[in-house]
């Protein structure tokens, strides 16, 4: 187990040097001239090479690089173009934000699509696994930012309209300060996150669920005459997760493309939108930032589900 | 003294006279029938064959109705408080917050995605199945390595990266192409490494082998038939994806811009004005939406056909 | 080697390890798959390789085509070395051996058709092709009787027995001088397996054959093998004549699984010899003889020696038993309760 662990967490740490590695390829070794892109288009060479020595970009690649994980290593992500405050305190700052809306859905989508996935599997070609596999199809096609606008359009705008106002179209209010706000602005984000994804793990739940329900050791518990809520319960869904289990490690690259859309439409100063507000302000520092600390965020999630996985399924451990 | 089972000797030799198939058709033709009998799959195809033909004709059908996707008309096309017109004879769709038309504009944005997605996709495919096919049938260190990189990939958060990118190099359709094909095919690429790992231990692969084939062919002749079927059922389901993502940039501001009409952006103008423009929001979105599903439907009626063993069917 | 031997192997090993981690693990296990075998198969003999499931029977076939490469030990097919040859130096002798394989149902690719199958051969070693090469595909068809109209189907069209002999026609098209049969009927209904049988018979006189044929089921190593070789745990524990096998079997081993057979001596049945305990593992095979932990004769010269497989008196020079105490005329085993 042990040795498990740290393989595991070396291959993290390499994955994290790979991602720094391609992030600094990106946007410090690339034909394209980031310095003339700040510098504008109308800048003459004289101005681009002037930026361009200001932020220290035409020192020797390798200087660069060393000075780029030295900063890294030290957690010095650089100044905002912006505001020119540290790119590091404005991070920090929306990851709360950005932490809720993550966890929360991600509770959200896993209830939703397990026990929808069980309920289909249980009752398979019955209406309501009609109904299950039809929703899951639905809501797996649609893209978030249509279901977010749709969900804003229907919840927000058409609740208030009616003077029902519930649901808050925008702003983030602290858990610290008050919980019942903090559910309240978060909820309408929560299921456009939370509702695509569940069901993608609706029809994996399903899919799996039916494979080990069909298996013969399930008949045999049956035929032993285990009550069937424990069959499927304690016997089958533990073997019928593993797929999922898997899925959801994958998934976080795609939770974070989520979190950005959401937070754009739902006004949550997080930290997807601050990413889609650098690139449009070209506040190159921040960028990288964000993408680095999300980066970080996938690896030790990853981690942390690899080793999630060792632990309900021990032939892992052994590979 | 319990009977013995008979034995190979009491089946004398017969003359071989039984030369009859026990089936008729071979798995393609049988895949091909199960999918035309699939009434959900017939029409799916239909709507895109007409989505496809739509964003073909697009120019005759600027002709037919008169408008141009980026011709602005603040007088005619704006009501008088400046406000998109609604649905009407002259413009089917409406007007948007410049008096364009929608409905041309649509129809124009069908060709974005639809080039989008295919084109993706089809690399996607295509490196990722060649990758996945050399990695899984060479195994060792090579295997090892090349599966770690896909797995990195697939690690990395794409929205994210995607938007990084456009970032430095200014937002445009290529790019967008760029990088979804760069994320899609680690995923296509782990499928068929994983189908080409389970097949190189069947038999016939081994009697390949004891026929003299070399590596190259046991690859290209032998392996790559049976990886058809997985990838194809693949492709169904990234193109759709890949329409989502340029949709999901384009929306953002970071795919393809203003005025060129996708039905991403067209979506985000749409939002300054939903309260006073429902048509504005319905038709791109439901564009959008009738696409992917009818893409996602094919693709799984497309998988049910190949391998009627799937989801649908309660094994025994 | 004399002028009649086709095959000949000497102190064949075949070792796996037994994980398959290449990255992490560096595992001391091996299974000792074949562990010191010495054969020889003569022309146009059928040399019979009986033993249960794990016994090594099909390692060694492979080894012996070299379809794996050898731990250790000399294979010498007609005249050469091919022990240690890479695998493009192999390709002409690929001609000249081949293989049929067990299961029809994976043995041929699904989602080829079957005169592409059968035309693999011409194709590889580049013999003939286009019209050539259809015409000797539907020749081999109805060689193995087959319908050649049925060129164009895929597997999946054809009975088990069918595809066998799709098989046999792929094995058959370069002409090869030997064939390695891998328990070729073992997954056929036994009224099919009568007809494969014949078909491989006839076949053997037709084009001058020589058979290595792997097989569990006593009853069809009989009838179809000239010698056979009985295998337990990786060794060879006694070679005879067909007949000579069936009516005076030395090793214990052999007496055993003689007399678990269904009731093919004619004498009349025998009592079942029933063996203590379960096939060893092949990762810690037992010191000394192999056997000695289930044999009903075991000493305590068993458990620390190996006994050479050699002729032991009284017996032809052409069988051979690897045995301390081998069974004697007339005596009875007692290995345990006898079946009901």
């Amino acid at each position: 187990m042990v040795a498990f662990l740290v393989r595991r967490l070396a291959l993290g740490l390499v994955v994290l040097w790979v991602m720094t590695g391609v992030v600094f390829v990106m946007f410090f070794v690339a034909p394209h001239n980031v310095a003339s892109l700040i510098a504008g288009r109308q800048a003459t060479p004289e101005t681009v090479a002037l930026v361009k020595h200001r932020l220290g970009l035409d020192r020797p690649l390798l200087t660069q690089y060393l000075d780029y994980m030295w900063n890294l290593l030290h957690g010095n992500l650089g100044y905002s173009f912006y505001n020119s405050s540290p790119v590091r305190s404005l991070i920090w700052q929306r990851v709360p934000v950005t932490f809720s809306l993550a966890l929360g859905s991600a509770f959200l989508w896993l209830a939703m699509g397990i026990s929808a996935g069980v309920l289909a599997a249980t009752r398979p070609r019955t209406p309501s696994d009609r109904v299950v596999t039809v929703t899951a199809l639905f809501f797996y096609s649609m893209p978030s930012f249509l279901l977010g606008v749709i969900i804003f359009y229907l919840f927000f705008y058409r609740l208030h309209l009616a003077g029902i106002g519930w649901f808050p179209g925008n702003g983030y209010v602290a858990f610290t300060s008050s919980p019942l706000g903090w559910a309240q602005h978060l909820i309408l984000p929560w299921f456009t996150l939370a509702l695509v994804t569940a069901a993608v793990y609706a029809r994996l739940t399903r899919g799996s669920m039916l494979d080990v329900l069909g298996e013969d050791y399930i008949r045999t518990a049956r035929a032993k005459g285990l009550p069937e809520r424990r069959v499927v319960y304690k016997h089958a869904l533990r073997s019928a997760l593993t797929p999922v289990v898997t899925q959801f490690g994958i998934d976080f690259g795609t939770l974070l493309g989520g979190v950005i859309i959401v937070e754009n439409i739902f006004g949550l100063p997080g930290l997807g939108q601050q990413a889609v507000q650098s690139v449009l302000q070209q506040d190159l520092p921040v960028v990288i930032g964000t993408i680095l600390v999300a980066a970080a965020f996938i690896v030790v999630a990853n981690i942390i589900v690899d080793i999630v996985y060792g632990i309900l399924d021990p032939r892992v451990r052994v590979h | 003294m319990t009977q013995a089972p008979p034995t190979v000797e009491a089946f004398e030799a017969r003359p071989v006279e039984d030369t009859r198939l026990i089936e008729a058709k071979g798995p393609w033709r049988l895949a091909w029938e199960r999918l035309r009998r699939d009434r959900v799959a017939i029409v799916c195809f239909l709507v895109i064959v007409l989505i496809v033909l739509v964003a073909v004709c697009a120019p005759l059908i600027a002709d037919l109705v008169g408008h141009k996707p980026n011709a602005t008309d603040q007088l005619g096309g704006l009501t008088p408080e400046g406000l998109p017109k609604g649905p009407s004879w002259s413009h089917p769709f409406g007007t948007d917050s410049l008096g364009r038309d929608i409905f041309i504009r649509v129809v124009y944005a069908a060709r974005i995605s639809l080039l989008a997605g295919v084109v993706a996709s089809t690399l996607a495919i295509i490196v990722g199945a060649v990758v996945g096919l050399f990695a899984g049938y060479i195994g060792g260190m090579t295997d090892s390595f090349l599966a770690r990189t896909m797995d990195v990939i697939l690690s990395f958060p794409f929205l994210l990266f995607g938007i990084a990118l456009v970032s430095i190099v200014g937002p445009s359709l290529g790019i967008v192409i760029g990088v979804i094909a760069f994320f899609s095919w680690a995923s296509v690429g782990r499928i068929v490494r994983g189908q080409t790992i389970s097949i190189k231990e069947k038999e016939y692969i081994e009697a390949a082998r004891s026929l003299g084939a070399g590596d190259v062919r046991i690859m290209f002749v032998d392996v790559f038939p049976n990886l058809i079927a997985p990838v194809l059922v693949y492709l169904t389901l990234l193109i759709p994806a890949a329409i989502v993502f340029e949709a999901t940039l384009s929306f953002l501001g970071l795919g393809v811009i203003p005025p060129t009409p996708t039905w991403g952006n067209m979506l985000a103008e749409s939002l300054g004005f939903y309260q006073v423009a429902w048509w504005y929001v319905l038709f791109p979105a439901a564009a959008l939406l009738i696409t992917t599903l009818a893409f996602n439907l094919l693709g799984d009626s497309v998988r049910d056909a190949l391998d009627p063993r799937g989801e649908r069917l309660f094994r025994q | 080697m004399s002028d009649d031997v086709l095959l000949q192997a000497a102190r064949v090993v075949k070792r796996f390890p037994v994980s398959s981690n290449a990255l992490f693990r560096r595992s001391r296990e091996q299974v000792h798959a074949v562990d010191g075998v010495d054969l020889e198969v003569r022309r146009g003999e059928t040399l019979g390789v009986v033993g249960e499931t794990g016994c090594g029977k099909s390692t060694l076939a492979r080894c012996l085509t070299r379809l794996y490469p050898l731990t250790d030990g000399t294979v010498v097919f007609d005249g050469h070395d091919i022990s240690t040859l890479s695998r493009q130096a192999l390709r002409p002798y690929r001609l000249q051996m081949q293989m049929i394989f067990q299961d029809p149902y994976s043995s041929l690719n699904p989602r080829r058709r079957v005169g592409s199958i059968i035309g693999d051969p011409f194709a590889i070693h580049r013999m003939a092709g286009g019209s050539t090469r259809k015409r000797q595909v539907q020749e081999l068809m109805e060689l193995v009787g087959l319908n050649p109209e049925h060129y164009n189907r895929f597997p999946a069209a054809f009975s088990g027995g069918q595809r066998q002999r799709i098989g046999v026609a792929r094995a058959l098209a370069l002409r090869p001088k030997l064939i390695v049969c891998d328990e070729p009927v073992s997954a056929l209904d036994v009224s099919i397996q009568a007809q494969i049988l014949n078909l491989l018979n006839d076949l053997q006189r037709e084009l001058d054959l020589t058979y290595l044929f792997i097989a569990h089921d006593l009853a069809v190593v009989r009838r179809v093998s000239d010698r056979i070789a009985v295998m337990y745990l990786g060794k060879v524990v006694e070679l005879a004549d067909a007949e000579e096998l069936f009516d005076r079997p030395r090793h214990p081993y052999t007496a055993a699984l003689l007399s678990a057979a269904t009731d093919i001596d004619d004498e009349g049945p025998r009592e079942r010899i029933l063996l203590r305990g379960d096939v060893p593992s092949p990762i810690d095979p037992p010191q000394g003889c192999r056997f000695h932990t289930r044999c009903p004769k075991a000493r305590e010269l068993c458990a620390t020696a190996e006994p050479p497989l050699e002729s032991k008196a009284g017996d032809a020079s052409s069988h051979q038993t690897a045995c301390h105490f081998p069974v004697e005329e007339g005596e009875q085993l007692a290995g345990g309760s006898t079946a009901a």
